[in-house]
């Protein structure tokens, strides 16, 4: 039997979904005899191939995260947002309360202890999203892991489901959202 | 024979097939609550004047099967016959004897779901930076329904915060216009601080203080205004994380569970989950992530999942 062929990123999050993924511990050299890992923080594979699921943690906040996600998309057959920025924007979309200029300004200029105070300007730097924007709403999403983050045994649950050929069914004791 | 069918059904209704007696002037509402059957609600409270907002109790009334409708059809009052066949929101809707309701259907937990992603979407609900959460009867809801995510686009409206009072939080963003509080500060504190001012989508929460702010009211930290709150808009302050995240109310209780407001009311803000309750912990369950490998599935899989379950053991 082929492996099953996964993706992972992190676009607007704080690595905590992946960091949560591994905590699937030793219950990960099962999973890897069933699965390979293309693109993903855990391989520095810098594009994405065909893959058959595409895991996405964080939201969108600049330019970069869009392309990402539409390599993504274009790329894996069953797309899941992973964790609470994936799924709402979380806790980045905090900054939404604000105007973009105004988040610029305080962590900049404005802010405690700044040295230099400049808004970063280099042509390397990715743009910034006037507002951080959930997954759905750019491109469809196949499946959802909510969590902040959610456990290995949600990740265990979903990934098993879909490695028999089911549809992901979460147990509703594992649905959290914090 | 007719007579006998007129005396039973009298003063009872069916919920999902359950009879379910009821008091004249009770709603559908009241009758399951008496009868510990559970519809779901986030703006009503027993003992507050029903409200009717949020419309998660939404059930559906018919009178099929009901057999002296079907022998006689002068024993329909007018009002069964109006409302026959129709969804209405159990809370503002009085019982009346042979109601056929539908309540824990598929379908209207369905719709319930989509209600529930609306509340989200519309408000600015980031869980895991809320003090609620875990105490929170909106986050509560959406486990019951098994919402994954909010469907719709984010609204992120940006509301106002009112951190004036010493002891009592305001948080619009998480208000779901509920008047909970303006309820209780109404008809149990004899107050009035609370009110829902605009319209539509410019609908929101305002104070009865010259300020417009909380700390000129006459809100006091035992109201029970600045307790009812079901969501993270009425908190109070400095008590926040007394009981930590896994420990809570609907870490360890179920939201569909009878007499659970009662509880949560009577305990006060942030002091209702028992801490040492290890017995209906359902954060960090024993794992047993991976259903039994079922029909098809290969002989390596099943390998996968013995391992995979006894490797946590
Ligand atoms: S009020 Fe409830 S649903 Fe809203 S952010 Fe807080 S815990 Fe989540
Ligand atoms: S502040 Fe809380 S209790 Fe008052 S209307 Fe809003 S959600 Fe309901
Ligand atoms: S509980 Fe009936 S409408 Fe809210």
């Amino acid at each position: 039997m082929s492996k099953i062929r996964i993706a992972t990123t992190s676009l607007a999050g704080c690595f905590g979904c992946h960091m949560s993924f591994l905590d699937m511990d030793e219950r990960l050299v099962a999973l890897l005899e069933h699965v390979e890992l293309n693109r993903s923080p855990l391989t520095d594979i810098k594009h994405c191939g065909p893959c058959d699921i595409g895991l996405v943690e964080g939201g969108l906040c600049n330019t970069d995260n869009v392309h990402v996600l539409r390599e993504f998309r274009d790329n894996c057959k069953i797309l899941i947002a992973v964790g609470a920025c994936a799924i709402n924007g979380g806790v980045p979309a905090m900054r939404n309360h604000f105007t973009l200029r105004e988040c610029l300004e305080e962590a900049f200029l404005n802010g405690v202890g700044v040295e230099n105070p400049q808004i970063p300007n280099d042509v390397e730097l990715p743009l910034l999203l006037d507002k951080v924007r959930p997954l759905h709403e750019l491109v469809h999403v196949d499946y959802y892991l909510p969590g902040c983050p959610p456990s290995a045994d949600e990740f265990l649950s979903v990934l098993g489901d879909l490695l028999e050929g089911r549809e992901p069914a979460l147990p509703k004791k594992l649905l959290h959202y914090d | 024979m007719g007579e006998e069918a007129n005396t039973i059904t009298h003063n009872t209704i069916y919920i999902d097939g359950q009879p379910v007696t009821f008091e004249a002037g009770q709603t559908i509402m009241d009758a399951a609550f008496s009868a510990g059957v559970y519809i779901p609600h986030l703006c009503h409270r027993p003992g507050l004047t029903p409200h009717g907002s949020c419309k998660l109790c939404v059930v559906d009334i018919g009178s099929r099967g009901v057999s002296f409708h079907n022998s006689d059809r002068r024993v329909q009052t007018k009002f069964s016959v109006d409302i026959d066949g129709r969804s209405v929101s159990a809370c503002t809707t009085p019982a009346v004897a042979g109601q056929q309701i539908s309540n824990n259907t598929p379908a209207l937990n369905e719709v319930r779901k989509t209600i529930t992603q609306m509340l989200f979407i519309e408000g600015n609900h980031i869980c895991p930076s809320c003090e609620k959460s875990g105490d929170c009867t909106l986050q509560a809801m959406a486990y019951h329904l098994g919402m994954l995510d909010g469907h719709f686009p984010q609204f992120f409206p940006r509301r106002e915060v009112d951190a004036s009072h010493p002891t009592v939080m305001l948080d619009r963003d998480r208000c779901i216009l509920c008047e909970l509080c303006v309820r209780a500060s109404r008809e149990v504190d004899g107050k009035n601080v609370f009110a829902i001012a605009g319209r539509g989508i410019t609908a929101h929460l305002i104070v009865n203080s010259s300020s417009g702010k909380l700390v000129d009211s006459d809100l006091e930290t035992n109201d029970m205004a600045a307790h009812i709150c079901p969501v993270g808009a009425i908190l109070i302050k400095e008590h926040g994380y007394e009981v930590p995240i896994g420990r809570r109310t609907f870490d360890l209780h179920q939201v569909g569970e009878i007499g659970l407001e009662k509880v949560i009311l009577a305990n006060g803000h942030g002091k209702y989950a028992t801490p040492d309750d290890e017995t209906r912990h359902a954060r960090f369950p024993v794992p047993n992530p991976l259903p039994q490998a079922g029909e098809g599935a290969n002989e390596s899989l099943r390998e996968f999942h013995v391992n995979v379950r006894h490797t946590d053991e």
